[in-house]
């Protein structure tokens, strides 16, 4: 088993137990890591209950997952999954922290959280001793000041437990934020004060187990792998084509605010009713003004396309955030009618420390901003305030009332799908057809009216993560931008942004061989391995609950608001024709091995040894 | 090579992207394997963006050999890197107290100390940093002058002078 640290660590919080546990060398193979690993997990220990699961109960499981390519592909991701509060089903939701290379280092190859504790908790590593920690002290407070609190104890605790090491390095961490603590469904695992896991709402799922955060240091080195000399050549190669992307080097997604605007016009305006923009005040230049650091990643990336954004005069004065990236000024920015960098860092900023998802969050303060320009939400359902497009002050606050669950924030926190169901109900009138979402989880900045952007029309239909703009369903299932080539990057698990070339994309099939000593073809891959993480994902979907249940196919669509024509721009009358809408369903199905109704096969579970899966699909194929 | 071209790794904080690329590199050339914990250069993050390289600078009264009781720490004629003998070494840590910037630290599973060993007048780390284009860290002439001891300062020293340049000085307090 090499890439592997060959043991992972599980965590009973209601009882406050730690062991450790393998899995077989068939599993990984089978499942890889992260993502693939986390749909094998929940499938077996949940799949049989699954319906009856309140993803922000006890019974819930929560995992942070490495894979064998973590460390050695360049740039770093962790996988956090579980059962999702968003969809209901399984979101491998990834984010960029060192805690996935101390973990490795530690011994772990992540981490299996169970049960829920009685007090706030977070979890303490250093290499093989593990502790269960009060968190009560810490409970309460922001991303920032959490982070500050975790940093100091932590080299406290190494300085005093482990003397004569000389300075001890920070050890990393990811924790939740006040969003997190009071388990709203827009609530990120966050890392770095800026990096977040935000789809699937992983941070409620920390929250509802009173975990805060967890911290470690592993002091060993990356586990072996079965080809250094060639595993290093291959990440060389690969390093030397992200050298060579200077534009995104550069900037990062950060110019795209105005680029995905003007030029693709796909970003959400005013709660999608428009995509396209032309503010010059949202360009990368004005951005540019505002960074102070030109280059900033995470451990090991040729990259590093983040920047660091501070706002140094003015109302907005001491907010401190990355870039923002493209969809934090997107959903951040011109999806509220803000169009400067100062208001939309700040946004980004505030999001960053209640420890909210930017996305989610921004797709519902739309969604509000609409319903009150409608007259449907008025000052009175706001606690006063004036929710104009561009009242950034206002939003902010909408924001705040989200984290802490207030007034109408106590409805938005349940997300924007949720939020629309039971605002219908108030208002006794249908405002479903305003929420952007698919699945239950807010779709990412990019919208497919104008198809001058990413993804098609089967994209976020027939996703197995609903609205996540990582992880979009494609045709033909090996394509570049594949929901099943994105599930070899979230196993691997690794930074997609490091695997845009399709040399570095060729590449990763040597560096899967080179690290673990697995031979896994594209053929392999497309045609057995990830078929069987997709299908047990799409089956966890379609059984869902408690709460919600999605219906096969009727649920597989884009939201109402991209069936009405784009009002402006060079792609102006342009909507979603619902006839290729069907098609490309159609399409999607056949070629992924699901049927008519977007079931997965009997025979195609049966090709995959998943007999199990395909009994759990009997009652769901005669009720449908 | 002469005397007077002694080389020495200048540090630039505020273009450090946080890869850690010289971790990476550095590790692999002394352990032969990705080891961020017993890499000769460390980067500290005590605040995110402000990230840290920290490594020896070559003092020229070097304390950290005169303070070593094992006789166990060198000057290398070549490059006036100061050389642990693995063999002598006790890591008894009177090294670490004797660097202004408590910069030695000892190997994790090893018993003795690691400083940095300019790679014999190579340094990977500063090959690493420019290949990426960060110059955070860069080769520059090494001169008759005190100022390079003044660069070994603490992370929380340096950090605070960088956090000032950066966020502002309301920020120094957050260390």
């Amino acid at each position: 088993m090499r890439g592997y640290a060959g043991k992972f660590l599980e965590v009973d919080l209601s009882a406050g137990s730690i062991k450790e546990l393998k899995f077989d060398d068939e599993v990984l193979r089978q499942y890889i890591g992260g993502r693939g690993l986390a749909v094998k997990i929940l499938w077996d220990r949940l799949g049989g209950k699954w319906e009856t699961v309140d993803p922000l109960g006890p019974e819930n499981i929560l995992l942070m997952l490495t894979g064998p390519l973590t460390g050695y592909a360049p740039g770093v991701r962790l996988c956090v999954s579980g059962k999702s509060p968003q969809s209901n089903g399984v979101v491998g939701s990834t984010l960029a922290t060192e805690l996935a290379i101390d973990l490795k280092c530690a011994g772990y190859d992540g981490i299996i959280f169970t049960g829920e504790a009685e007090k706030p908790v977070y979890l303490f590593i250093k290499d093989s001793d593990v502790e269960i920690k009060d968190a009560s002290h810490i409970w309460g407070k922001d991303g920032k000041e959490t982070l500050k609190i975790l940093v100091k104890e932590g080299r406290e605790e190494l300085e005093s437990r482990y003397k004569q090491h000389g300075l001890w390095k920070d050890p990393s961490a990811v924790y939740i934020g006040p969003a997190g603590e009071n388990k709203s469904r827009l609530a990120v695992v966050a890392a770095k004060w800026v990096h977040a896991a935000g789809y699937g709402g992983y941070g409620a799922v920390m929250g509802s187990k009173k975990l805060k955060a967890v911290v470690a240091k592993g002091t060993g080195p990356l586990p072996d792998v079965d080809d250094m000399e060639r595993t290093l050549k291959v990440t060389d190669e690969l390093l030397k084509i992200n050298f060579k992307r200077t534009v995104f080097r550069r900037w990062g997604t950060g110019y795209l605010g105005y680029d995905v605007g003007v030029n693709s016009s796909s970003e959400p305006v005013w709660n999608w009713q428009e995509e396209w923009h032309d503010e010059k005040s949202f360009g990368v230049d004005q951005f540019e003004r505002i960074w102070v650091k030109p280059y900033w990643g995470d451990f090991g990336c040729p990259k590093t396309c983040l920047k660091i954004a501070v706002i140094k005069s003015g109302p907005f004065k001491g907010a401190i955030t990355d870039n923002p990236d493209y969809e934090n000024q997107a959903y951040l920015g011109t999806n509220l009618g803000i169009f400067t960098p100062e208001g939309n860092v700040y946004m980004t900023a505030l999001i960053d420390d209640l420890g909210l998802c930017g996305i989610q969050t921004g797709n519902v303060l739309g969604f509000a901003g609409e319903l009150y320009q409608r007259g449907i939400l008025t000052k009175d359902d706001l606690d006063g305030l004036d929710l104009k497009w561009g009242n950034v002050e206002a939003f902010a606050s909408l924001a705040r009332m989200i984290a802490e669950r207030r007034g109408i924030g106590n409805i938005l926190a349940e997300g924007t799908y949720r939020a629309a169901l039971k605002i219908s109900e108030l208002k006794g009138v249908d405002v479903l057809k305003y929420a952007v979402v698919a699945k239950g989880i807010g779709i990412g900045a990019h919208g497919i009216r104008s198809e001058e952007d990413y993804p098609g029309y089967e994209s976020y239909p027939c996703s197995v993560q609903g609205g996540d703009h990582t992880s979009v369903a494609r045709l033909p299932i090996n394509h570049e931008n594949s929901e099943l080539r994105v599930i070899l990057y979230d196993s691997g698990v690794l930074c997609w942004f490091n695997f845009f070339d399709t040399e570095a994309q060729d590449l990763i099939w040597d560096l899967l061989e080179a690290v673990t000593g697995w031979k896994i073809t594209p053929e392999d891959w497309f045609g057995t391995t990830a078929r069987r993480i997709i299908h047990i994902q799409r089956t966890l979907l379609l059984l869902g609950g408690p709460d919600v249940r999605w219906k096969p196919k009727l649920d597989d669509d884009v939201p109402p608001r991209w069936y009405e024509p784009l009002r402006k721009g060079p792609y102006k009358g342009k909507a979603v024709d619902p006839e290729r809408i069907e098609r490309a369903r159609s399409e999607y199905y056949e070629a992924i091995g699901w049927d008519e109704k977007g079931i997965p096969k009997s025979e195609e579970l049966r090709r995959l040894g998943l007999d199990d899966v395909d009994k759990r699909l009997e009652e769901l194929r005669r009720s449908t | 090579m002469s005397e007077t071209e002694h080389i020495w790794i200048a540090r630039d904080y505020s273009k450090c992207s946080g890869c850690r690329r010289c971790e990476i590199v550095c590790s692999l050339s002394h352990e032969g394997k990705i080891w961020p914990e017993a890499s000769r250069v460390r980067v500290f993050m005590l605040v995110p963006g402000v990230e840290i390289p920290h490594l020896c600078v070559q003092c020229s009264d070097y304390p950290c050999v005169d303070a070593c009781p094992a006789d166990a720490l060198s000057i290398d004629r070549q490059t006036e890197a100061v050389i642990v003998d693995k063999e002598k070494c006790t890591a008894c840590g009177r090294c670490v107290e004797a660097c202004p910037g408590k910069i030695p630290y000892m190997h994790p599973t090893e018993n003795y100390a690691v400083i940095c060993d300019l790679c014999g007048g190579k340094p990977k780390c500063v090959e690493a940093c420019a290949e990426g284009g960060w110059y955070a860290l860069e080769i520059i002439k090494r001169e008759d002058t005190p100022t390079f001891e003044l660069f070994a300062k603490t992370p929380e020293e340096i950090t605070r002078n960088v956090i000032r340049k950066l966020y502002g000085e309301e920020w120094e307090e957050a260390v």
